[in-house]
């Protein structure tokens, strides 16, 4: 193994080409721009296509097509070009294709738009949230497989540090379960023989008049059932004992795990849940310890997104509090006054204190 | 005068009409109007792919508009693109499967309202795909409301007096804004209200395709389709509304060839 000291962009783009993403089309924006700019130079390398696309319209629509011949094919971008991109989602999406979206987000302000669908009609991605370089060489490889498992986009929400910031990781390919043939894939080869295909979301099938969207889209409610149950992933530390439990995501948390370690060393009965998939959320970790603690503090900088998953998953069984706030310098790009372990001390402090009426031993 | 003659035997034995149906078209019903210009458009389409050779190498990005109600009967690999965005998908299909004939269809909505920037982009970077315009200068699915070529005066349901181009602006015609692109081969637009329009049409895409499979780049073919229902006449009058109205702004014939603008056409 032979660690490699390299950015977040850089390490996220050739753990993708590990994974065998052999199309990526994208539009530059800050903090996205250096994954395109890797994508453009490392792919064609691979034997790959990077498309530089006219606009984020257009970039998913060309990740759109590559994905109906079978390839593995990416896009991405930040909250504002997501935006653009959700009417496309939301169709590739019910046509069961596995996108796999990089998305280096301006801060945490984008949770619910990654939560939430985000487009027209009933459907979710996946969303894998790494807490570090490390785990994103992890997550997009991740992505993929599990985009092709579940014939569901995959989206990597990342943000302004992840991408820009270097971390000695090993680049190695992950070995995963050996998937089956993409036999829904086009290449023209059943034309004329009543057996041609029609990737659609609305259940559009060759031959026969009209659309079944009901039935189509309760079969793929049926799928996000099995989603929930089967891949919601979250880490936690100190939950045995703790009277106060701390949840945050991606880079925060990784601010918000080191206060958290340093008060339990200094005694404080403190525990840390960190969703890695935001959807499906990790609901269970959360009920799993609602019973015993006074209080869920949820440190997420935004105006309180995350915390409405806190709050449906606890349904009243543990009292909820808003630790966060929207945070930001004037860049826009998410690193604000928060994001810095001394405030972030202060604040838990002050909230374990409040609810467990303990001062931290000293 | 009778319609056949009875007395002579026929010169020529009878043919099934499965015998003249293309191989990539479906047996089955569709829903679209009497008197509609799309399925004759469509299937000269799939005629010109058989007669190349390619028809079980080929795939479409389609768009949405009153075709969507035929697609299901070609038996092409495809995908349901949303309203704007098929050149971009038939992008993604191009670019992964170089091998494979890849053609796009949009309605004039589609194309030249809603992706506009799409086909242009498309059309710019040289994408080694067919895009096939359907224009009949309405949202014909809506049921008849102004499109981007729409012509001035048309009468639409937004435009109850007649398109004015001080209220509504101008119509937009492709063979103007593609031919002077670098990326283009081949731009070309044909009707389909005569068998010798029919024939003219079929002969462009039989072009614009032989230039895809050239690697000569972007290749594009507008067909004016009949919508007697969105024009709001009776369907016996569609093909002469679409001569008298449509095609004098709209003209016919090819607008680049090899690559090179057409001069006559200027």
């Amino acid at each position: 193994m032979t660690r490699r000291f390299v950015e977040g962009s850089e390490a996220i783009v050739e753990a993708a080409i590990l994974a065998g993403c052999r199309f990526f089309a994208g539009y530059p924006m800050t903090p996205f721009t250096e994954v395109l700019d890797h994508m453009a130079e490392k792919m064609p390398l691979a034997g790959g296509i990077c498309v530089n696309a006219e606009s984020e319209l257009e970039a998913v629509g060309m990740a759109w097509g590559a994905l109906a011949t079978g390839a593995r094919a990416a896009t991405g971008s930040t909250g504002q070009g997501l935006s653009l991109m959700q009417e496309s989602f939301s169709e590739i999406t019910r046509a069961e294709l596995p996108l796999v979206v990089v998305n280096m987000a301006r801060g945490q302000s984008d949770y619910y738009q990654s939560t939430r669908g985000g487009g027209h009609g009933d459907y979710f991605h996946i969303i894998l949230c790494p807490i570090d370089i490390h785990e994103a060489v992890e997550h997009i490889q991740l992505a993929f497989h599990l985009a092709d498992v579940w014939r569901n986009p995959v989206q990597i929400y990342g943000d302004y540090l992840l991408a820009h910031t270097a971390e000695a990781v090993e680049l190695e390919a992950i070995a995963f379960d050996t998937l089956p043939a993409k036999d829904w894939a086009l290449d023209g080869s059943l034309n004329g023989t009543g057996g041609s295909r029609n990737i659609n979301s609305i259940g559009m099938t060759k031959g026969n008049k009209g659309i079944e969207p009901e039935r189509f889209w309760k079969r793929l409610q049926a799928k996000y059932e099995a989603i929930k149950i089967a891949e919601a992933r979250h880490e936690a530390e100190f939950l045995e004992d703790a009277n106060y439990v701390v949840t945050a995501f991606g880079t925060t948390a990784k601010f918000v795990r080191h206060v958290i370690r340093e008060m339990r060393n200094e005694g404080s009965r403190i525990g840390y849940i960190r969703p890695i998939t935001l959807w499906p959320f990790p609901s269970q970790a959360f009920c799993d310890v609602a019973g015993s603690v006074r209080e869920i503090g949820v440190f997420e900088l935004n105006g309180g997104q995350m915390i409405d998953d806190v709050r449906l998953a606890v349904l009243g069984a543990a009292p909820v509090a808003a630790l966060g706030g929207i945070s930001s310098d004037e860049s826009g790009f998410g690193v604000g006054p928060l994001l810095n372990t001394d405030v972030i001390r202060s604040i838990l402090e002050a909230a374990y204190e409040r609810a467990t009426g303990e001062e931290k031993d000293q | 005068m009778t319609l056949i003659d009875t007395d002579r035997p026929p010169t020529v034995p009878a043919k099934e009409w499965r015998a003249r149906k293309p191989s990539l078209l479906l047996e089955g019903d569709h829903d679209l109007c009497s008197g509609c210009g799309e399925p004759i458009a469509l299937r000269s389409l799939l005629e010109v792919i058989e007669e190349l050779g390619w028809a079980d190498r080929a795939m479409a990005a389609v768009g949405i508009g009153c075709y969507t109600a035929l697609t299901p009967l070609l038996d092409v690999d495809m995908v349901q693109a949303l309203h704007g965005r098929a050149p971009s998908v038939a992008t993604g299909l191009k670019r992964m499967r170089p091998d494979r004939l890849v053609f796009t269809l949009q309605g004039d909505g589609d194309m030249v309202n809603e992706g506009l920037q799409e086909v242009l982009h498309s059309a710019a970077r040289g994408e080694a795909i067919t895009c096939v315009l359907l224009n009949n200068g309405v949202f014909g699915e809506t049921g008849g409301h102004m499109t981007a070529t729409t012509v001035l005066g048309q009468r639409t349901k937004n435009t109850l007096e007649g398109r004015d181009a001080k209220y509504h602006g101008h119509p937009i015609s492709m063979t103007d804004l593609l031919p002077p692109l670098g990326g283009v081969s081949y731009v070309a637009r044909g009707t389909v209200t005569t068998a010798r329009d029919v024939e003219r049409t079929r002969r462009y895409l039989r072009r614009a395709l032989e230039a895809q499979i050239a690697g000569d780049g972007f290749s594009f073919v507008e067909i004016l389709t009949m919508c007697p229902t969105g024009w709001f006449i009776p369907v016996t009058e569609g093909p002469g509304y679409l001569n008298d109205t449509i095609a004098p702004v709209f003209r016919t014939g090819e607008f680049k060839a090899d690559g090179k603008i057409v001069e006559t056409q200027k």
